[in-house]
């Protein structure tokens, strides 16, 4: 019974494993990294598969097995025991040449995942609670720029990201690309991966981070090159000066109602540094650290309540009217 | 009158005496004052064992109510039943409820009832401190609660990460009252783990020799020795945290030199043993029910008792398996990967031994046995996820997922509840004098295995696909919905099979079959007193002859005589060979332990307020320990 319990359940879970390839999941791998993960996760499964299934066959037809009543309970077989010796000491053996072996493959894997080539692209990651800033590095200052929740890589180029924390301690992880890895206050850390495959990869926070560590996803964006090198260029660019008579005001409105003094936008008198950076905001595909898909709509609401959104954030609750909403907004809109 | 007082000492011992009038005159020096003021002085380790085991049952319910709550919570996609700031709260109470309230303490209460009738001895060594253990033990679970309730509750998590508990990002108190919580049970535990240890190597029965003591007490013995070297490191962080907070030192400032990754090193070089604290009682209870119930000793007294030490030795070489994401070298962390993977041989190889005493016995398949059963094929599965876990590349992908969350539940449900609740079902007889229904019996069992299996065997899936623990809520286009359904759907059902334990152990105290001394027919020495155990346990000390004693010489139990039975006297024996040595007298029953636990429960929630709750709340305790310890003229004294 217990056998067929498990073993139903076990087919059951490869079912469910072989169709999990949605867009955050360790089978759903993407990079070098992750591949060979998967790879040995699937090793360990298997071993483990068959250790637990060899293990209740014992059980079972050691409970079924028809033995005589014993007369006296210590009117024992000594044969038996010294056999059962013998068999306890050759099963323990067998286990640890198993588990040695298991480690062994575990290094193998752990030297792939840690190669540490050398990076074509790197990426400062900070934490915050409960976003991510993310500034690109470059040889020259000018081409260094800032953008938040958002990070795109090149494809078949090893990505390193340096990891730090601006208050607490969180962890990357985007199951596609690699394992986790912890943004420690007080340390750099750092992780690699080399994207394979062109496409949107979802990572969130992995460590307790707070009150919004459901809310502090991410993604990962693997571009094809020359695109990679298009966005870029346009992500290093100053916002573009608002045009418009509404999106002048809204620009007025965000530095008036304090906005800027904890968001930047480049190019303008707002260079807060608490929250996110919204030069190119309206290049983004989500708002409030993959919480919210970015629309008019989405937007609108946060900015009108954040603490309704995302209870416990940062950003305050700023009182405004509704003709003040929409200029910003509207605004906002612009900073494509 | 005064004539008689006077009167030099009678020193009647044991061996003059008739059976019943033995019997009378031990019930008069042993048995715990009438009255609601005299149950407070209790010293007797039964009475306070009894207290133990069910406030610690009554914390595996609150736990149990905070986890139907999360599930309820995580049923489906974006449920608003808890706000964040409230889900953050009762994640973190039911860890910290089910490990440091629940889970060791109930392992505690087991050894502190069942230690001393296994070895033969009449009290537990120094029976006032376990009162005060209690009482603390008490104190700490009801302050950690009444805090919850006052919306005061901790929210950093069980592990109170630095600086996420630091003042800065954690203002308030409820941090506090989470490290203050941890100093409660730390001091309840490592008063326990010294009264377990002097018990089970001075006051064992004639003859009980190394190679005789039952398993179970070999298992509390590694568990108390784990209890005392990693406590002291939990004490350091949690001490140091509440400096950090209170007096602003700088342990784990970062921008004044201090270090957050020291945090998590004390954490889990005290946190990693703690898993095996819990376990390895949970090996002792397996090896006692199979033996009863395969009607034959279990195979390899010796490979167990030997792989229950090397356990306790390897559980501290582990715990940077916790911290593997945290950027340490690489090489370091290999050498965890093979510790790590090697602690899999020793509870392999009890499970070897085990298995070859069902195959070679003829098992009784009552409710205990069925537990155990239950225990072989959740916790061998977990262990299995253990091993992967223990690989620094799986790791990085599971670590802080719901996979892990499936892992240690199925650790410490598989290898620590099921045989918990198996030993629950074999001693309640014990304790009470009357059997649990076998047929509620075999319901609950049947309930749990299935439901938990429902509850937490999706939870492996959830974190291959992502779900990160500690969240509390996820967005529908996760795909993670239809699983957690399915899992809460196992967790109300496994919540209802406990609800059914405690229904079977209500009626059956009503109404359940008489028991007998030794319903089950078992070989250690508790079955060979009466049931319920009279207060001085045994009227006439055993001798041990045989590693299973009631089995043995035909079921007649040679006794010692000689003790007093005009005061609290134990047997003292030496620590290899159990020669008995001396006579000891063992304390009276006291009101001290209780007012120096209250003592000590002022000084320590003060010290969350001010740090002059040190200086004023030391005086109390001061005095409560004098009278504790004022000299009442014993006999010894005297002479």
């Amino acid at each position: 019974m217990v056998v067929w319990l498990r073993s139903g359940l076990t087919v059951a879970a490869t079912c469910v494993l072989t169709s999990c390839t949605g867009w955050q999941s360790s089978f759903n791998a993407q990079a070098a990294q992750s591949e060979e993960i998967k790879r040995i996760l699937l090793i360990f499964i298997a071993v483990s598969t068959v250790v637990w299934v060899a293990v209740m066959l014992v059980l079972l037809v050691g409970l079924i097995r028809g033995r005589p009543l014993r007369e006296q309970r210590l009117d024992l077989d000594e044969a038996f025991e010294r056999r059962a010796g013998s068999v306890i000491l050759v099963a323990g053996i067998a286990t640890t040449i198993a588990v040695l072996a298991l480690s062994v493959v575990s290094y193998g894997a752990q030297r792939t995942v840690f190669a540490n080539d050398p990076p074509v692209v790197t990426v400062k990651v900070t934490g915050h609670q409960w976003w991510w800033e993310v500034q690109y590095q470059a040889d020259s200052p000018h081409l260094g720029f800032t953008t938040a929740n958002e990070i795109r890589v090149p494809v078949g180029q090893p990505v390193t990201v340096e990891l730090e924390s601006a208050d607490v301690i969180h962890s990357f992880w985007v199951p596609s690309l690699t394992g986790k890895m912890d943004l420690v206050t007080g340390q750099q850390n750092r992780t690699q991966f080399t994207a394979k495959n062109p496409g949107v990869y979802r990572g969130q926070c992995a460590e307790f981070c707070g009150m919004q560590h459901a809310h502090m996803a991410f993604t990962v964006t693997a571009l094809a090159q020359d695109e990679y090198r298009r966005w870029r260029d346009q992500q290093n660019q100053s916002a573009p000066s608002p045009s418009d008579p509404l999106s002048i005001r809204g620009e007025q409105l965000f530095r008036g109602r304090g906005c800027g003094l904890c968001h930047t936008i480049r190019g303008t008198l707002a260079g807060g540094q608490l929250g996110p950076d919204l030069t190119h905001i309206a290049s983004r595909d989500t708002i409030a650290a993959g919480t919210l898909p970015r629309n008019s709509g989405n937007l609108a609401a946060w900015i009108a309540d954040p603490q309704h959104i995302k209870p416990g954030n940062l950003m305050p609750k700023m009182p405004l009217r509704s003709d003040e909403l929409i200029a910003i907004l509207h605004y906002l809109e612009q900073l494509q | 009158m005064s004539d008689i007082a006077r009167e030099p000492a009678r020193d009647l011992r044991d061996n003059k005496l008739e059976q019943s009038e033995l019997a009378a005159l031990l019930l008069e020096i042993w048995r715990t004052p009438s009255g609601w003021l005299g149950s407070l002085t209790s010293v007797d380790h039964k009475v306070v064992g009894k207290r133990y085991i069910l406030t610690a049952f009554a914390f595996l319910v609150l736990g149990g109510l905070l986890a139907v709550l999360m599930r309820l919570q995580l049923a489906g996609a974006e449920r608003k039943l808890l706000s964040p700031d409230l889900y953050n709260q009762v994640f973190t109470m039911h860890g910290s409820t089910m490990m440091f309230l629940f889970a060791v303490p109930v392992m505690e209460a087991f050894a502190v009832y069942f230690v001393p009738l296994m070895v033969g001895t009449r009290n537990i060594a120094f029976p006032r401190l376990n009162a005060f253990s209690y009482w603390t033990f008490l104190f700490g679970g009801c302050f950690l609660w009444i805090a919850f309730l006052f919306n005061v509750g901790p929210d950093v998590g069980w592990f109170a990460y630095v600086p996420l508990s630091s003042l800065q990002y954690n203002p308030g108190k409820r941090a506090d009252v989470w490290a203050q919580m941890i100093t409660f049970t730390e001091v309840a535990a490592l008063a326990v783990a010294v009264e377990i240890v002097v018990t089970v190597f001075k006051q064992r029965a004639v003859g009980m020799t190394l190679d005789r003591i039952p398993v179970f007490v070999w298992a509390m013995l590694v568990t108390s020795f784990l209890v005392l070297f990693a406590m002291p490191s939990i004490v350091v962080a949690s001490t140091s945290l509440i400096l950090d907070r209170l007096v602003n030192t700088h342990f784990y400032d970062t921008a004044s030199g201090g270090n957050v990754l020291l945090w998590q090193h004390l954490f889990w070089f005290f946190g990693h043993p703690e898993v095996y604290i819990i376990f390895i009682p949970g090996t002792g209870m397996v090896s006692m029910i199979i033996a009863t119930f395969a009607g034959r000793p279990v195979v390899g007294y010796v490979i167990i008792v030997l792989s229950l030490i090397a356990t306790g030795f390897l559980s501290f070489g582990l715990w940077v398996h916790h911290m593997f994401t945290t950027g340490l070298p690489q090489l370091g962390a290999s050498m965890f990967t093979a510790s790590s993977m090697l602690i899999a041989v020793p509870s392999g190889l009890q499970i070897f031994c085990w298995l070859a005493t069902l195959w070679d016995g003829r098992p009784v398949y009552r409710t205990p046995l069925l537990f155990v059963l239950g225990f072989f094929a959740i916790f061998v599965l977990g262990g299995l996820s253990g091993v992967m876990v223990a690989s620094v590349p799986i790791d990085m992908q599971v670590h802080d997922t719901y996979f892990v969350v499936a892992h240690f539940h199925y650790v410490l449900i598989g290898g620590a509840v099921f045989p918990l609740v198996g030993a629950v079902y074999y001693w309640f007889p014990k304790i009470t004098g009357r059997m649990l229904s076998e047929r509620l019996g075999r319901w609950n069992f049947w309930l749990a295995f299935i439901s938990f299996n429902v509850a937490f065997f999706p939870m492996h899936i959830l974190g291959l696909m992502g779900m990160p623990r500690r969240v509390y809520t996820y967005t529908p286009e996760m795909g993670w919905d239809h699983l957690n359904l399915l899992s809460s759907a196992g967790g109300a059902a496994f919540a209802a099979s406990f609800a059914l334990l405690i229904a079977n152990v209500v009626l059956s105290l009503r109404s359940g079959a008489l028991a007998g001394d030794n319903p089950w027919g078992a070989s250690t020495l508790e079955w060979a007193t009466s049931s319920p155990p009279p207060p001085y346990n045994f009227s006439r000390i055993p001798v041990v002859t045989h590693r299973d004693p009631l089995w043995a010489g035909g079921g007649n139990l040679p006794v010692v005589a000689g003790l007093s039975v005009e005061r609290r006297e134990v047997l003292l024996s030496s620590i290899a060979d159990a020669e008995p040595h001396t006579r000891e007298a063992s304390p009276e029953p006291s009101i001290w332990p209780l007012l120096t636990a209250i003592a000590t429960t002022i000084f320590f929630v003060g010290s969350i307020f001010t740090p002059w709750s040190v200086v004023w709340g030391t005086p109390p305790i001061a005095i409560a320990l004098i009278g504790w310890f004022w000299p009442t003229g014993s006999k010894e004294d005297e002479e």
